[in-house]
């Protein structure tokens, strides 16, 4: 288990007059201090770390989430932001002695602009919920993480959310032009803006993907695309994980800028294929979801090519979709791989290292290996294109020692990804849970100067804290 | 000084942050006209420091050292059928000089070409960095796979900080394979701000507008301007998208098609800005604006100093040339309004004297200062460049 720091005694001595305080400063349903209302706060999507805050406040306007950073930042109280609470990496979590300040109120689209291609929406609004908005006019806002339906756009901004289809579009920092940003002294800044590249400091790139460390956001300006005519999938299947991994690279080799290449390992295909009937080969190693866009006939043309490319390498079989419903079930059994995975094991670890995609037979192999000496199956997701690895642990939550076993096995795989010259994480964050393997990453030099610079915006280490960096280095910090 | 390795060029910034000795830092120094003018004695260029150092076709990832030569880099890619995404602009049409840019040098400044308005700016595809700090310590940053959310994004705080927070030393990117061919449509409209209403409506539809530029008149014997909207991709798709394209844009007026020979030499001017036929004693400005206050904009430095102007990325980049004079600036920082302006090229002397960047709300300055303060504690690194 991830330590988190022990609660400053003197907050907690004072909960009953910060609660009063809160309830001073916004309007009365907008603190919650009530023990069986806090509950729902004090997990977010790594539900195995659970812990109460001191109290949840929910504002609605970027005025009063200023008005209760001044009053911590005065208070020297601890704050955790938080969206809809779906961080795959406890980047959510709460904290004993601190002020968790909830988003989900601020729920509005305050602008659409179609000439420009924006939108501005406060940092509550989905990320599904701005595509809804546009998708009408023929709209829509790319990246796209499996959470879309619930997850919201401040976190994907704090977290720097990818998605199935960031070979073409890019992950979140690509597709964002300015945001209204609340430092923890309580000053409203605007990042950025309606128009590209901002002169001056990237101050939108530092603060995207920066898990809460910096300040907090509260209107976000996204960029709008227009979606492409249409879009079709199919699928290919192998039998060895070395083959499917050279046809990826003949695809990426033969100038074909799939929009989407996910790939999936054979413990994968069985349980993707029994829980969504999705027509999976069920023989095969390994099996790509490869899936392009343009008019019908580009589509066609596009995956003609890929089908003659995936030809090469012997496949046990190939089947294009003819139809938009046809693509739909190739892809529903991989939407569904992390449900599914859920429906075969009791509780998995979704972990999230990124490898360079070449590395990716030797990376599988090595996972194999620590499963069985582990005792725990996993199953493996990896968006082929951009060499994000998801492996899901398999575990039983009941019991300890298979969670501490699959926390180790966990930290095994993201090691080695580093080893390969890959990274800890993709688009899930470090949250807690992979905030003690920085060091496998960074040397102690480089995690100084990045602690430095939170410090910067946050010279008294009230956001967030515990998350991202060991907690040594803030132990020493704070001697 | 002329470091050959990393680790000279270490000692070197050791020694001068030692002595509080200020360095302009730079690589061929092609953008020595650009922003402020550096008070430093001496220069620390990074040109020596080249080569590429990882380049994986399939892995769509290439590194290199700073100093290394911007053309060499295209060539390597142009062999495996790739490119840099951003199509970053060769200076030195618009700066003179000789030598090409460097990759450090595209990379400090965030220079992005006509293809930004679809695939992302330089800094979008710098997955990776190593660099210097004011101490003279190496820190890396990012990595060399394509999607990387571990700590702070150092690489996107350095792109773009003009070798003020850093000396940069290896730098990886994200490339794209180059499309198998290309080709644009041009077409004449009355004045600009139809001109921004048909590139709106080119970006709007889903036919993968790659380029989307304005060349208003004043460029050759054209009145009015002309539109030009470009698509990159497969013959077939080319051809079918353009004629798509075609049918969107037919009611802002009379169509006519580029073939790929035509577009590639076209949109390589855009990207260098050579339709804003900027005299050499003229001042350059860029202004990035929501594409639809374009217009107004370019009515009033029309109407403040008779600016000569071209725009690309759908309108909402201006290139702005002028007398090299304060009113000028002044202009151009009021038709800024809410979107920004750099001062690209000037004379020495206007550019010590002017803010070249918008100023910062005070609580961001103040950040920016202790943000500065961690990487360059002795504020030895380029001082000045950006902001006085």
């Amino acid at each position: 288990m991830i330590a988190l720091p022990p609660p400053k005694a003197e907050i907690l001595a004072r909960r009953p007059a910060i609660l009063a305080d809160l309830a001073r400063l916004l309007p009365a349903d907008a603190v919650i201090g009530e023990p069986i209302r806090l509950r729902p706060y004090e997990t977010d999507g790594l539900s195995a770390y659970r812990q109460m805050p001191l109290a949840v406040v929910l504002p609605r306007t970027t005025e009063e989430v200023a008005a209760v950073l001044r009053y911590c930042h005065a208070n020297g109280i601890r704050v955790v932001p938080r969206g809809a609470g779906t961080s795959l990496s406890g980047g959510a979590l709460p904290l004993a002695d601190a002020v968790v300040i909830g988003l989900m109120r601020m729920n509005r689209i305050l602008e659409v602009n179609l000439a420009d291609r924006y939108a501005v929406v406060e940092a509550g609004v989905t990320n599904i919920g701005i595509t809804k908005a546009v998708e009408a006019e023929g709209f829509f806002y790319a990246p796209d993480p499996s959470s879309q339906l619930a997850c919201m756009i401040g976190g994907n901004v704090m977290m720097n959310s990818g998605g199935a289809h960031c070979l073409k579009y890019g992950v979140t920092a690509n597709n964002l032009l300015g945001l209204t940003f609340v430092t923890i002294e309580g000053e409203v800044l605007r990042i950025g803006g309606t128009h590209l590249d901002a002169a001056g400091y990237d101050w939108l790139g530092l603060i995207t993907g920066s898990e809460g460390q910096l300040g907090i956001v509260t209107e976000v300006t996204v960029r709008l695309l227009r979606a492409p005519e249409g879009a079709r999938a199919m699928l290919a299947a192998f039998d060895s994980v070395e083959v499917a991994g050279r046809a990826v690279d003949a695809i990426i080799g033969s100038g074909i800028i799939p929009v989407a290449l996910e790939f999936m390992d054979k413990p994968c295909i069985h349980a993707c294929e029994a829980f969504a009937h999705a027509g999976y080969p069920l023989d095969a190693e390994a099996m790509l979801i490869i899936e392009v866009e343009g008019s019908l006939a580009e589509q066609d043309m596009q995956l003609g090519m890929i089908r003659d490319i995936c030809a090469r390498f012997a496949p046990i079989s190939m089947k294009v979709a003819e139809t938009a419903e046809e693509s739909l079930a190739i892809w529903k059994g991989r939407k569904g791989a992390f449900g599914a995975v859920g429906r075969i094991s009791p509780d998995y670890l979704c972990m999230d290292g990124t490898i360079p995609t070449g590395e990716l037979p030797g990376v599988l192999k090595r996972i194999g290996e620590m499963s069985a000496r582990y005792g725990l199956p996993v199953a493996n997701v990896f968006h082929a294109g951009d060499g994000n690895l998801h492996p899901l642990i398999m575990f039983d939550a009941n019991d300890p020692e298979s969670f501490r076993k699959a926390e180790a096995f966990g930290a095994e795989i993201l090691t080695l990804c580093v080893e390969v010259g890959g990274c800890l994480t993709g688009e899930h964050g470090v949250g807690v849970e992979k905030r003690d393997l920085m060091g496998v990453q960074f040397t102690a030099r480089e995690l100084e100067l990045q602690r430095a610079i939170k410090s910067a915006f946050d010279p008294g280490w009230l956001l967030n804290t515990a998350k991202v960096f060991p907690l040594a280095d803030e132990a020493r910090r704070a001697a | 000084m002329l470091p050959a390795t990393e680790e000279e060029a270490a000692a070197a910034i050791r020694a001068a942050h030692a002595a509080r000795e200020p360095l302009a830092i730079e690589g061929n120094g092609t953008k020595r006209a650009m922003l402020r003018p550096v008070q430093a004695a001496r220069t620390l260029s990074t040109r020596a420091l080249s080569g590429i150092t990882l380049y994986r076709p399939t892995e769509l990832v290439i590194s290199a050292r700073a100093g290394t030569p911007l053309p060499e880099i295209e060539a390597a890619l142009a062999a495996h059928n790739q490119q840099l995404i951003a199509e970053p602009p060769d200076p030195r049409p618009l700066f003179g000089g000789e030598r090409p840019a460097t990759l450090g040098g595209v990379v400090g400044a965030n220079l992005s070409g006509p293809r930004r308005i679809a695939w992302g700016a330089m800094r979008d595809h710098v997955l990776g960095i190593r660099a210097l700090t004011g101490t003279g310590e190496v820190f890396r940053s990012g990595g060399r796979v394509l999607k990387n959310v571990t700590g702070l994004d150092l690489c996107k705080l350095l792109t773009g900080a003009h070798g003020t927070l850093g000396v940069l030393t290896e730098i990886t990117l994200k490339v794209l394979p180059r499309a198998e061919t290309s080709g644009s449509l041009a077409l004449r409209l009355p004045d600009i701000a139809a001109g921004v209403r048909a590139l709106s409506a080119a970006l709007g539809s889903p036919f993968g507008v790659s380029g989307a530029a304005l060349l208003p008149a004043g460029f050759g014997a054209l009145t009015g301007c002309v539109a030009l909207v470009r698509v990159e991709d497969f013959a077939a798709s080319v051809r079918y998208r353009l004629d798509r394209l075609t049918e969107t844009l037919g009611g802002f007026g009379e169509v006519a098609r580029l073939e790929e020979a035509a577009s590639v030499a076209l949109w390589r001017a855009v990207r260098d800005a050579e339709p804003l036929a900027a005299a050499p004693e003229e001042a350059v400005w860029r202004l990035s604006l929501p594409p639809s206050a374009a217009p107004a904009a370019c009515a009033a430095l029309g109407r403040a100093f008779g600016a000569k102007l071209l725009l690309d990325w759908g309108g909402g980049l201006v290139w702005v040339a002028g007398p090299a004079s304060e009113a000028a600036h002044a202009a151009v920082m009021a038709a800024a309004g809410a979107g920004t302006f750099t001062l690209f090229r000037a004379p020495e002397a206007l550019r010590a004297a002017l803010p070249v960047l918008p100023e910062e709300a005070p609580a961001l300055a103040a950040i920016g200062a202790r943000v500065k303060a961690v990487l360059d504690p002795a504020g030895i690194l380029n001082p000045g460049r950006m902001r006085r």
